[in-house]
């Protein structure tokens, strides 16, 4: 099996769903000739022609609106947002739209788009480029919000999304793109949506993340290792509707939870995991859920992001904490 | 000279289109579908009907059998006008106030009344199937327009997305993004912009400091024309051609229905606080049902007693919808969750028990 980019998997997918389905059409700023300012569609306007990789013109809402029409009429448009940070424009047509037009219609028309935008900081972007305004999106009824944390995982989640009869959001890791590196298979088999992947088993303490946040995760429960702490590590991977079952059952045998998201805290996904456990699995609890999350700020430009974003040694110690208390 | 002389390099114009006076009396030769006897009385009736319909839909909110409603009093010849444009296999992007469009294409009374008494099932109507329902969200069907639009043109079908909205709409980004991506790629959409003066209290010179709607389309490289939507013949005429250049493959075509809402904008709201009964009444004298019977009847092609029986059809149609909306069992509360996704998640298949009363174990 060749050994990949994250955002080589992300084109591999959208080729092998396009070579596979004629109604599948790549939209956005930029996909073109240019291949994506990431060059995730780097080749497929070549191999698949202007009408089916088609450079937009430069508006969002305009991108996420077009998304609607072809997908309402049948098409399987996979529009790219070039940052999150100018996904808002989209909001109107994710919420008033796409997530509720089967429902307003009781499935007359349906949606099966994917909307696809880099997610998060670390790579010493310009402002409004580093954003990882998940929460907001897997607050919509209707819509799927999916994070992959892994080249196999980014080929096999895009397809999903790509088949999935309904919206989804698919959000890339920016920080991974290149970093992450691994084996993909291009034998066009997805990847269950709704579920979340266990990463390593463990029996101390669970940690909970998605996305870029997974590398720090997985390095922090290596530390823990050392220190004989097994922590299980899960990967949320889709954050609208998500895993409650894994979640709970993880952390049902641990008793203890850390949260890691690099957005900000208030109102983050975080919060919604921690609520759910409050609820539903209190009595096996050991300690407080823990969250490492951004802080409650703008997310600084290039000299300060790393700051903002959770370290190992954050994780680390909350995890520890987590193991102490008593 | 100030400007020193320079070149004009571009000139642009709008037209303005209009065949039916006030008074019924014609100002230029009417196209050729006017001397189909069938078709104008269609288009009469089907005005008649949205009118009647409109008065009975205000009566039932009135009493608390219907919520916020906005009529199209003054506007039947816009919606009308160009559904009756349209085939079948084309599809219809409204506004939420084009009624009579889909009623033209066939969506029964009653699903309209269930739209507007709150119900969702009122928008998986009896029209063509891929039709789009009512869009609030001012504008923003106008960027579906152009994907719906572009899937035609990929798959190669001769079919036309008819994109309705009104002159507030005309303001807002979605609007203009959705024309000028229409633009760069010629697609078959025909956009129709009803120019009722107002956007609730908010005057046309509020919106815009355009001269006309029509001269939108110049910037996204097509043309703009505008008609007289309170003249029936006018709208179906500008519509057809509008819609045989997108089949044909001439592109785009932005239609500006310069009209007036004579009713409230919705039964929430109360034009006088913004707007002189005499503005209103003098307006009276233009709209387009009054201006449709003065020609037929100067015509021969309409007659009194064709009248009072199209009066008790109105009236009985309007009447056994409205019963049957009456009748239309509740939803189960439950149902809120069908059709949230293709499969419901497990996670909120338990909160679809909760409300049917299962209570999870
Ligand atoms: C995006 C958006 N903003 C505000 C509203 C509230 N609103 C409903 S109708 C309306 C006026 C729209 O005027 P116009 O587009 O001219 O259409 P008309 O009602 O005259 O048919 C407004 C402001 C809305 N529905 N959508």
């Amino acid at each position: 099996m060749p050994e990949m980019t994250l955002v080589e998997a992300v084109n591999l997918a959208l080729a092998r769903a396009m070579e596979d389905d004629p109604d599948v059409v790549v939209l956005g700023e930029d996909v073109g000739i240019n291949g994506g300012v990431f060059r995730a569609t780097v080749g497929l306007q070549t191999r698949f022609g202007p009408e089916r990789v088609l450079d937009t013109p430069l508006a969002e809402l305009l991108i996420s609106g077009l998304c609607v029409g072809m997908a309402a009429q049948g098409l399987k448009p996979v529009g790219e947002i070039q940052f999150m940070g100018f996904l808002y424009p989209c909001i109107d047509q994710l919420v008033n739209h796409a997530s509720r037009i089967r429902n307003r219609t009781q499935g007359r028309l349906t949606c099966p788009m994917v909307l696809r935008t880099p997610h998060g900081a670390g790579i010493r972007a310009p402002e409004h480029h580093s954003e990882s305004t998940e929460a907001m999106l897997a607050h919509i009824p209707g819509l799927r919000v999916v994070i992959p944390s892994s080249p196999e995982r980014a080929y096999g989640l895009l397809l999903a999304a790509i088949r999935d009869p309904d919206p989804v959001v698919f959000l890339e890791p920016t920080r991974i793109y290149r970093a992450a590196k691994g084996e993909v298979e291009d034998d066009g088999e997805a990847l269950p949506l709704d579920v979340a992947f266990v990463l390593r088993k463990g029996r101390d303490v669970t940690l909970i993340s998605w996305g870029g946040m997974l590398k720090e995760t997985m390095a922090a429960a290596d530390a823990l290792a050392a220190d004989g702490i097994a922590a299980e590590v899960i990967d949320l991977a889709t954050l609208k509707p998500y895993d409650e079952i894994t979640v709970l059952g993880s952390v049902a045998k641990t008793g203890r939870c850390v949260i890691v998201h690099e957005a900000t805290r208030t109102g983050g996904f975080g919060a919604e995991i921690a609520a759910l456990i409050a609820e539903r699995a209190l009595t096996s609890l050991l300690a407080p859920v823990a969250r490492v999350t951004g802080y409650d700020t703008i997310i600084p430009m290039a000299r300060l992001e790393h700051h903002m974003m959770p370290s190992v040694d954050r994780i680390v110690t909350a995890a520890r904490q987590a193991c102490q208390f008593s | 000279m100030a400007d020193g002389g320079l070149p004009v390099i571009a000139r642009f114009e709008v037209r303005h289109r209009n065949y039916l006076a006030p008074d019924g009396s014609i100002n230029r030769p009417l196209p050729a579908f006017a001397s189909d006897t069938d078709l104008l009385t269609a288009l009469y009736r089907a005005m008649m009907l949205l009118r009647n319909f409109d008065r009975k839909a205000v009566a039932l909110q009135r009493t608390g059998r219907l919520g916020t409603y906005a009529v199209s009093l003054g506007q039947e010849a816009v919606s009308v006008g160009v559904a009756s444009a349209m085939r079948e296999e084309d599809v219809l992007l409204p506004s939420y106030r084009d009624n009579g469009a889909l009623i033209w294409r066939g969506v029964k009374l009653e699903e309209i009344l269930l739209f507007w008494g709150g119900d969702e099932r009122g928008n998986h109507f009896s029209g063509p199937v891929r039709d789009f329902p009512f869009c609030v969200p001012v504008g923003s069907q106008a960027p579906h327009a152009a994907g719906v639009a572009y899937a035609f043109k990929l798959r190669k079908q001769p079919r036309v997305a008819v994109c309705m909205f009104g002159d507030g709409a005309t303001s807002k980004g979605d609007v203009y993004e959705a024309m000028n991506f229409a633009g760069v790629h010629k697609l078959p959409v025909v956009f129709v912009a009803t120019n009722n003066q107002w956007a609730i209290s908010v005057p046309l010179r509020l919106q815009t400091g355009c001269e006309t709607l029509a001269q939108k389309a110049i910037a996204a490289g097509f043309i703009g024309e505008q008609v007289d939507g309170s003249d029936v013949v006018a709208m179906r005429a500008a519509a057809e051609d509008a819609i045989a250049a997108a089949r044909d493959g001439r592109g785009p075509r932005f239609i500006e229905a310069v009209t007036y809402r004579l009713g409230d904008h919705t039964t929430s709201d109360d034009a006088l606080r913004y707007r002189s009964a005499d503005e209103v009444q003098a307006r009276w004298k233009e709209e387009p049902i009054t201006r449709l019977r003065s020609y037929l009847v100067g015509q021969k092609m309409w007659s009194k007693a064709q009248e009072e029986q199209l009066a008790a059809e109105c009236h009985e149609r309007v009447e056994a919808a409205v019963e049957r909306y009456l009748a239309t069992e509740p939803r189960r509360p439950e149902t809120m969750f069908d059709h949230l996704y293709a499969e419901l998640p497990e996670t909120y298949a338990a909160q679809r028990r909760e409300l049917a009363g299962e209570g999870d174990a």
